[in-house]
């Protein structure tokens, strides 16, 4: 991997950023070049949220990620926003109980996870974006359970260590999670 | 025997007020009041814009003149770099108090700001030259009020200490007069109460002092003193307004 | 750590103590960090009654000679310049961050450079600079934060970090590995005659103008002198560049993803990236023109650093602009296309 760039994409709420924050630590730790850049302002509860990530070996230009190489949409406005953005021979991760179309493109490999429904039966109520986040690592084949723990601990305040136990059950979720 | 000395919180610089203007009377109470209190190695002075700007040269102790009306702000700063060794005071006008800083004022008495604020109100500006001041009374004419000052078109005068006397946060607002000798020396008191309040680490203390301007006001100095008599006193009623302490809490009452 | 933060847990290694701030977006984590950090080292955060009451606290505490800051966006700077006015007349010493946004007006809240004339030409009324700092990385958030506060110290003298949206919001690993001087010894400041010494006035006020003129002039020569020994620059692949993007902060980021771009296509593209602003490091852009066929300024503006690049390279080399104004960010292909049309063109 010599530069892979993320768009996480939905609506604010989600745990877009939350998901990003997670992926840059983990690569932090395994000692890449990182950045993270939220959209800002006030839709930051309910209306539509992005994330920018930038795994690279080399130092991290522009910070803003334009076409990604993996895009994850929780929403269709984000799906039908970014869908053509997607560099072609990337990825496109839909929360299929959310988004009830399908992806056009047949250069990118799709992969449809009902993460908020799993989440709902699951009992992970909230964390559909880690669901996501599990599969995403494991087509990825970098889910390294190591990392992803170190990265959960960094993400996760001491306050709220309960959701730690969560976080990972979520993660396992997407991991095992075949359509 | 000297009986009548110059304090030692005065320097020798001249001052340049006009004749029959009462800064210098103030000037000196502040300065007495700093002496007696034993701390002008550790007052800090804030120097307003207006008629008072060069107070900086007349007062022995560390100053700093600040922008128009922030007098307040920068004494916060000033005082919250060394809480416990500064004794922090503002020397502001009507026009820098209650009109251009009329929020850095309220702002710093409703945090209870441990500082001490010297208050001038003549009713005037007089630096530039005698225009209407927030001040101002009804009816009087100045340079920018000529057929005197129209409450319907330019409002009614600020009573700072009654409106500071409704937040929770000051600790002591007195408004005294320096006209006569009795009234100076009842200035001098709340002066003095007024430093002892922040060194006893109490809070926001404001003491008005209704002053004249026999220049812009337009009379010779005797006119004038009589004048806050007849005019500026009934407008503005002596007194304590707050003295937490004393449990004077809001309102007007006699002093 | 996010780019704001790094800002303020670098002012704190620089032993600023005192943080006085009122909310504005995009900048608002540096008072949330503040505010969370100063109760816990003995300092003070206090959240203003307005950016004017803000910087006139700052105004006070570089009067007491201790380390101090405020932060703000584009529309909280316009009501500070009054202060910023003051502390240069008064030669006190203080880091004030603008985290741009765009303008003019309330404007809006995504990133922007259009400040940079306020900036560079000080802002308020009179003569004056400020040192300005323009940081690109979260790294140089807080390498510069510190780097301001030494500046100021230095040279009693306000040092502006002018941020933005962007490099504020995002995260990036940092390092707090920093070497840090000791702060000057300040006798200057009124801390109390403790009657040992002569009163000091921390003034701006001159009434006889020969004496405020020798006393500009005075203070102009101390900005020859920063001109002369302060200017930062940033080069990346210049040395045997035909067409030279001049950018700073988060343009430059973008234009270097250009430049690798153009190189990728056999354009020999280089990036000249300004770290200070004021003062302008026109001795690299000098030398840069001997050999450059045309100088490309990539802004978040409608052109204003463009001006510095003429003016540096004494029009001997066609400067164009590269821009995106109103909270949007030139793209690398866009940027990569002006240096395609550039390198057509051909310029001298």
């Amino acid at each position: 991997m010599a530069t892979k760039e993320f768009l996480f994409a939905g609506f604010g709420g989600q745990g877009l950023l939350f998901s990003g924050k997670v992926l840059a630590y983990k690569g932090l730790i395994e000692e890449k070049n990182v950045s993270w850049l939220p959209s800002y302002g006030p839709e930051m509860r309910g209306g539509t949220a992005n994330c920018s990530v930038i795994l690279s070996d080399e130092p991290v230009g522009a910070p803003i990620v334009l076409n990604p190489d993996v895009l994850v949409a929780m929403n269709l406005p984000s799906l039908d926003k970014y869908e053509n953005a997607v560099r072609p021979g990337g990825i496109i991760l839909v929360d299929s109980s959310l988004i009830g179309r399908k992806v056009q493109r047949d250069d990118v490999d799709v992969y449809y996870v009902p993460a908020t429904k799993l989440a709902d039966e699951n009992g992970t109520g909230q964390l559909a974006n880690m669901i996501l986040m599990g599969k995403l690592l494991t087509v990825l084949d970098s889910y390294n359970e190591e990392t992803v723990s170190a990265a959960l601990e960094k993400c996760i305040s001491a306050r709220h260590a309960d959701m730690l136990e969560f976080n990972r059950k979520a993660m396992e979720i997407g991991r095992n999670y075949t359509e | 025997m000297i009986v009548f000395d110059k304090p030692k919180s005065l320097t020798d610089v001249p001052l340049h007020y006009c004749p029959g203007c009462t800064h210098g009377i103030v000037h000196r109470l502040v300065a007495e009041a700093i002496d007696e209190l034993g701390i002008e190695g550790k007052t800090v002075g804030i120097a307003p814009v207006g008629c008072s700007v060069m107070a900086y040269d007349y007062f022995s102790c560390d100053m700093i003149e600040a922008a128009h009306g922030r007098a307040p702000a920068v004494a916060t700063g000033v005082k919250r770099s060394d809480p416990d060794n500064l004794i922090v005071f503002t020397y502001q006008g009507d026009g820098d108090l209650a009109s251009i800083g009329t929020a850095e004022t309220v702002h710093a008495a409703a945090r209870n700001e441990n500082i001490t604020v010297i208050f001038i109100n003549n009713a005037i500006y007089g630096m530039t030259g005698g225009q209407m001041a927030p001040t101002s009374l009804p009816g009087q004419v100045t340079q920018t009020s000529p057929y005197g000052r129209d409450v319907k078109a330019c409002g009614y005068p600020v009573k700072i200490c009654e409106m500071l006397s409704e937040l929770e946060g000051p600790e002591y607002l007195e408004r005294v007069t320096v006209n006569n000798v009795r009234p100076d020396m009842n200035a001098k008191r709340a002066i003095k109460k007024a430093f002892q309040n922040q060194i006893d680490g109490k809070g926001f203390s404001l003491v008005e002092v209704i002053s004249s301007c026999p220049t812009n006001w337009g009379m010779t100095p005797k006119e004038a003193l009589k004048w806050i008599d007849d005019n500026m006193i009934p407008y503005y009623p002596l007194g304590v307004y707050k003295d937490r302490s004393a449990g004077i809490l809001g309102g007007k009452k006699e002093g | 750590m996010k780019g704001n933060e790094a800002i303020a847990e670098a002012a704190i290694q620089a032993g600023c103590r005192h943080y006085f701030g009122y909310p504005i977006t995009p900048q608002t984590e540096i008072a949330a960090y503040m505010a969370k950090r100063m109760p816990k080292i003995g300092g003070t955060f206090l959240q203003a009654e307005s950016e004017i009451a803000a910087i006139n606290m700052v105004y006070g505490v570089a009067s007491a000679g201790k380390r101090v800051m405020t932060s703000s966006s584009s529309p909280g700077i316009s009501l500070k310049s009054e202060g910023l006015s003051y502390l240069a007349g008064a030669d006190l010493p203080a880091l004030v961050v603008n985290a741009q946004r765009g303008g003019p007006g309330l404007g809006g809240i995504q990133p922007s450079q259009s400040d940079y004339f306020q900036a560079t030409r000080g802002g308020g009324h009179g003569d004056y600079h400020m040192i300005v700092l323009a940081p690109s990385s979260v790294q140089e958030m807080a390498q510069l934060t510190i780097k301001g506060f030494e500046l100021a110290d230095q040279y009693r003298m306000t040092s502006m970090i002018l941020a933005d949206g962007t490099i504020g919001q995002m995260m990036e690993p940092v390092s707090f590995d920093f070497d840090i001087k000791e702060q000057p010894a300040k006798p200057w400041a009124t801390t109390g005659t403790k009657m040992a010494r002569e009163h000091n006035v921390i003034n701006s006020l001159y009434l006889n103008p020969e004496l405020l003129e020798k006393t500009n002039i005075e203070r102009y020569k101390k900005y020859e002198l920063i001109a002369q020994t302060e200017a930062m620059a940033e080069e990346y692949l210049t040395e045997d560049a035909d067409i030279i993007i001049a950018a700073f902060g988060i343009a430059a980021r973008v234009s270097r993803n250009a430049v690798n771009e153009a190189r990728a296509h056999g354009i020999k593209a280089g990036l000249i990236r300004p770290v200070t602003l004021w003062p302008f490091p026109s001795a690299v852009f000098a030398k840069a023109a001997d050999h450059a066929k045309q100088i490309i300024s990539v802004e978040l503006s409608m052109g204003q650093m463009i001006e510095d690049v003429q003016l540096a390279t004494k029009c001997r080399v066609p400067v164009s602009l590269c821009y995106r104004v109103g909270g949007m960010i030139p793209t690398p292909d866009q940027v990569y296309q002006a240096i395609v049309e550039a390198n057509e063109k051909g310029g001298k």
